[in-house]
C-alpha cells in the first residue's frame, strides 16, 4: 500500500497500462514534456518516448479522430482533454464516430478508445473548466461513461477503462486531483471490482444516497453530520454512468425507501433524472418518498465567486434528507 | 470575391479559380478529351493494352453499377443512393494505385474506389437500402466503410496512418493510406486538422479531394477562394491538380504520392478536377441551382468515353471487345438488381446486436422485452 493523490494514482494506473501493452498510446494537449496541466500523464513521456505519449496539436475533434484511426490500426489510444469545457469541438468524433463503429460494421471493428475529461468545479475557475457535460455522453449508446472518485478506483478503472473493448468516456474529478488515499499498485485487476459496477460506500438503513465523481466525498461527509442527527445514509458511489448498475440501486432503495440522487451537473435532463425514474418504475411499492435529486441549477456554470452558492454541497444534501422524511 | 455596398457578395468568374491572379494552375493530364494521349515529365506512366483495357472494364462496369443502383431507388428499392456518375476515372485511377496493403477511407461516394477493392456491390446497396450501416470487412479488403458525416474519415486515415508510423511500416516495404473527400469537405474543421496533423506527424496519408465543383447545391466559389490543392502549402506540404476525368493521370498521380507516402515523405494532396454529372443524390434536383449548359460542356470530358475513344484510336480495342464488356456489365447490372430484390430485411432483435463488445443488462431486457411485446400480437391473432 502507498498513498498517493488521485492525480498520481491515475498516473501509476496509466504507467501500469503502457507497460502492460505495447498498443497503449496517451494523447493530447501538454501530455509529454509538461506531463499534462494536471501531471496526470508527469514523467511517462521520459520513460516511454514520443510515440507512446504524444503531444498532439491542439484541436480536439483531431485528437479523437486519429485516436479512432490508431484504434482501426490495432492500438489503444487514452486521450486526454485537458478540461471539460474543451470536449465539445470533439462532439462529433465521439458521438458519431466512436460510439458508433462498431454497429456501422456488424461488430467487426473495436475502437478501444478512452477519453480522459477533467470534471466539475469548485476550482475558482474561469468559464469553461468547471463543466459537468455527463450526461451528454450517457445519453449516447455505444459510449461507456465512469467517472472516479478517489486514488483508489482511479488507480484500477483507468487500467480497466484501457482494457474495454468499447469506448470509454473517464472523469476525473479535477477537485479531487489532490486528494490523498492507500492505493494497492501491486495489485492486479483480477480481484478488482469490476468497471461496471456501482460499489457501496458506507452501509445505511434510512436513505440511499446516489454519488460519483467529486460529490462522493461531499455524500460521505453528509453521512457523518446525518449519523450525529440520528439518520443512517447508505453512501453509493455510481461509478459507471452508462450503463448504470441498477440492481445494486435497486438493492439499497428498497432497504431503505428512500433516495437522492446529488451531482454537479444541473438537474434538468441530469444523470439523477434518469435514475430516478429507473427507481420510481422499479421500486415504487418501497419508496416511502419521491426521489430527490441534489444537483446545480439549470443556469451556465457561473462565474467562480458564486460557484460556492451553485455547486451542491454538504448542507444541501443534508437538506434533501430532511426533506425526504418529509412526506 | 467582391463585395457590393450592399453588402451583396459577387461570385469571381470560375477561371480565376486556376490560380492566383496572372498564374494558370496546372492541370495534369495524360490522356485529352479526345483521347489522346499526352506526356507529362514528372509522371510517366507506361500500361500494357491488356492494362488499359482492364480499367476500362472497371470504367464501364462501376458506371453501369451506379446506373442500376438509381434505377433500384427510383423503384422504391433503395432509400436513396449517392451517384459517382463523371467520377469513374477519379475513383478507379486512384483506387487502382493502390497496393494490396495499401488503407482506403471513403466518403459515401466511393463506389469505384469499392469496386477496385473488391467489394461486392451488393454490400453497397444494403446501405442505400437500409439493411445495415455498412456490410462489408474492412479487413478482407482494406476498404474502410462509408463514413457520411463530412471530412469525418480524414482523422481517421490520418490516425491509421500514424500506427502505420508506430507499426514501422514507413521506408522500403512501406504502406500507405488513402483518404476520399470533396471541395465541400475542404471547408470542415475535421479536414483542416487533418492536414495539420498528418503534415506535422510526416503521415504515410494520400489526401484524394475529388472537387466535382458541387457540394448539394453550393458551387466552389462558396468553399475557397482559391484553388484546393494550393490549401496544401499552407500546411506545409505539396498539393497538385490533376484532370479528374483522366484516368491515366489519376492513377499515375496517386501511385507517385502514395509511393512518396510509403518511402517516408508524409501526405500529398490530390485534387482531382472533375465533375458530379448527376444529382448530388437521388433527393436532389440539380436543376434548381445549375444550368444544364455546364452539364453539356463536361459531357464532352466524359471519363468513360475518353478511354474508350483512345482504345479506338489506338486500334487496341475492336467491336466484339466493347460489347463484350457492354454484355458482362449488363449481367453485373442483372445480378445486383437480383440481389437487391432478394436482400432479406434485418429481423428487429439484430438492433441491439453490436452496440457494446458484450451486450448490456439493460440492452438484453430492452431486447426481450420487445420481443415478448411483438409476440403479444402473434398471440393475440391465435385467439381470435
Amino acid at each position: 500500500m502507498t498513498t498517493l493523490t488521485l492525480s498520481k494514482a491515475l498516473n501509476e494506473g496509466l504507467r501500469k497500462a503502457l507497460e502492460d501493452d505495447p498498443k497503449v498510446v496517451v494523447m493530447g494537449e501538454d501530455v509529454g514534456k509538461l506531463g499534462g496541466v494536471f501531471r496526470v500523464t508527469d514523467g511517462l513521456q521520459k520513460d516511454f518516448g514520443e510515440s507512446r505519449v504524444v503531444d498532439t496539436p491542439l484541436a480536439e475533434s483531431g485528437i479523437i479522430g486519429t485516436a479512432i484511426g490508431l484504434a482501426l490500426r490495432g492500438y489503444r489510444p487514452v486521450c486526454e482533454i485537458q478540461f471539460d469545457g474543451f470536449v465539445f469541438p470533439a462532439f462529433d468524433q465521439i458521438v458519431s464516430q466512436l460510439a458508433h463503429m462498431r454497429l456501422r460494421s456488424l461488430g467487426r471493428l473495436s475502437v478501444p478508445v478512452v477519453v480522459r475529461i477533467p470534471f466539475g468545479g469548485g476550482i475558482g475557475a474561469v468559464e469553461h473548466h468547471s463543466e459537468s457535460p455527463e450526461a451528454l455522453f450517457a445519453h449516447v449508446p455505444g459510449l461507456k461513461v465512469v467517472a472516479c472518485s478517489g486514488p483508489a478506483d482511479a488507480f484500477t478503472m483507468i487500467q480497466q477503462s484501457i482494457r474495454s473493448e468499447d469506448p470509454v468516456i473517464f472523469f476525473e474529478p479535477k477537485r479531487r486531483y489532490w486528494d490523498k488515499a492507500e492505493v494497492d499498485t501491486g495489485a492486479g485487476l483480477a480481484t478488482a471490482l469490476p468497471l461496471e459496477s456501482a460499489r457501496r460506500v458506507t452501509e445505511g438503513t434510512d436513505v440511499t444516497v446516489l454519488a460519483y465523481g467529486p460529490m462522493v466525498r461531499t455524500c460521505l461527509e453528509a453521512e457523518v453530520a446525518a449519523r450525529e442527527d440520528g439518520r443512517s445514509l447508505e453512501v453509493i458511489d455510481l461509478r459507471s454512468l452508462s450503463p448504470l448498475d441498477l440492481p445494486t440501486i435497486f438493492a439499497s432503495v428498497r432497504k431503505t425507501g428512500r433516495c437522492i440522487v446529488i451531482h454537479e451537473a444541473p438537474v434538468t435532463g441530469g444523470l439523477a433524472a434518469e435514475v430516478a425514474a429507473r427507481v420510481t418504475e422499479q421500486c415504487f411499492y418501497q419508496l416511502e418518498a419521491p426521489v430527490l435529486r441534489v444537483g446545480a441549477f439549470s443556469v451556465p456554470y457561473p462565474p467562480s465567486r458564486l460557484e460556492e452558492h451553485y455547486l451542491p454541497d454538504l448542507d444541501r444534501v443534508l437538506d434533501a434528507v430532511d426533506r425526504t422524511f418529509g412526506y | 470575391m467582391a463585395v457590393d455596398a450592399d453588402g451583396a457578395v459577387t461570385a469571381p468568374e470560375p477561371e480565376s479559380l486556376d490560380g492566383p491572379p496572372g498564374s494558370r494552375a496546372e492541370l495534369i493530364q495524360l490522356l485529352t478529351p479526345e483521347g489522346e494521349r499526352a506526356d507529362h515529365p514528372d509522371y510517366p506512366l507506361d500500361l500494357t493494352t491488356d492494362e488499359i483495357k482492364a480499367l476500362y472494364r472497371d470504367l464501364v462496369m462501376v458506371r453501369r453499377i451506379d446506373t442500376e443502383a438509381i434505377a433500384l431507388q427510383r423503384q422504391g428499392e433503395l432509400g436513396i443512393w449517392a451517384s459517382l456518375l463523371g467520377q469513374e476515372a477519379a475513383q478507379v485511377g486512384s483506387g487502382r494505385a493502390l497496393g494490396p496493403r495499401d488503407m482506403a477511407f471513403p466518403t459515401y461516394r466511393e463506389h469505384g474506389v469499392a469496386w477496385c477493392r473488391g467489394v461486392d456491390p451488393v454490400k453497397l446497396l444494403e446501405l442505400f437500402r437500409g439493411v445495415s450501416h455498412g456490410g462489408w470487412d474492412p479487413a478482407d479488403h482494406n476498404f474502410h466503410l462509408y463514413t457520411i458525416v463530412i471530412g469525418a474519415q480524414t482523422l481517421h486515415a490520418t490516425g491509421y496512418a500514424m500506427g502505420i508510423q508506430r507499426d514501422g511500416l514507413v521506408g522500403e516495404d512501406g504502406e500507405a493510406v488513402i483518404v476520399y473527400f470533396g471541395d465541400g469537405a475542404t471547408s470542415e474543421g475535421d479536414v483542416n486538422e487533418a492536414f495539420i496533423w498528418a503534415s506535422v506527424f510526416n503521415a504515410p496519408v494520400v489526401f484524394f479531394c475529388q472537387n466535382n465543383q458541387w457540394a448539394i447545391s453550393e458551387p466552389l466559389e462558396r468553399q475557397s477562394r482559391i484553388p484546393l490543392y494550393q490549401r496544401a502549402s499552407g500546411f506545409g506540404f505539396p498539393g497538385l491538380r490533376v484532370d479528374g476525368n483522366d484516368l491515366f493521370a489519376c492513377l499515375a498521380v496517386t501511385r507517385a504520392a502514395l509511393q512518396a507516402a510509403r518511402d517516408g515523405q508524409g501526405p500529398t494532396l490530390i485534387e482531382a478536377y472533375t465533375y458530379r454529372m448527376g444529382a448530388h443524390t437521388t433527393t436532389d434536383d440539380p436543376t434548381r441551382y445549375r444550368l444544364a449548359s455546364e452539364l453539356e460542356a463536361w459531357k464532352l470530358k466524359d471519363p468513360v468515353e475518353r478511354v474508350k475513344a483512345f482504345l479506338v484510336r489506338t486500334g487496341s480495342a475492336d467491336a466484339a471487345f466493347f460489347e463484350g464488356i457492354e454484355a458482362e456489365a449488363d449481367q453485373v447490372g442483372r445480378h445486383i438488381r437480383q440481389a437487391c430484390l432478394d436482400m432479406p430485411d434485418p429481423v428487429p432483435p439484430a438492433m441491439f446486436e453490436h452496440v457494446y463488445a458484450q451486450p448490456t443488462a439493460l440492452l438484453l431486457e430492452e431486447r426481450d422485452a420487445y420481443a415478448a411485446y411483438l409476440d403479444s400480437f402473434v398471440s393475440e391473432e391465435a385467439t381470435r
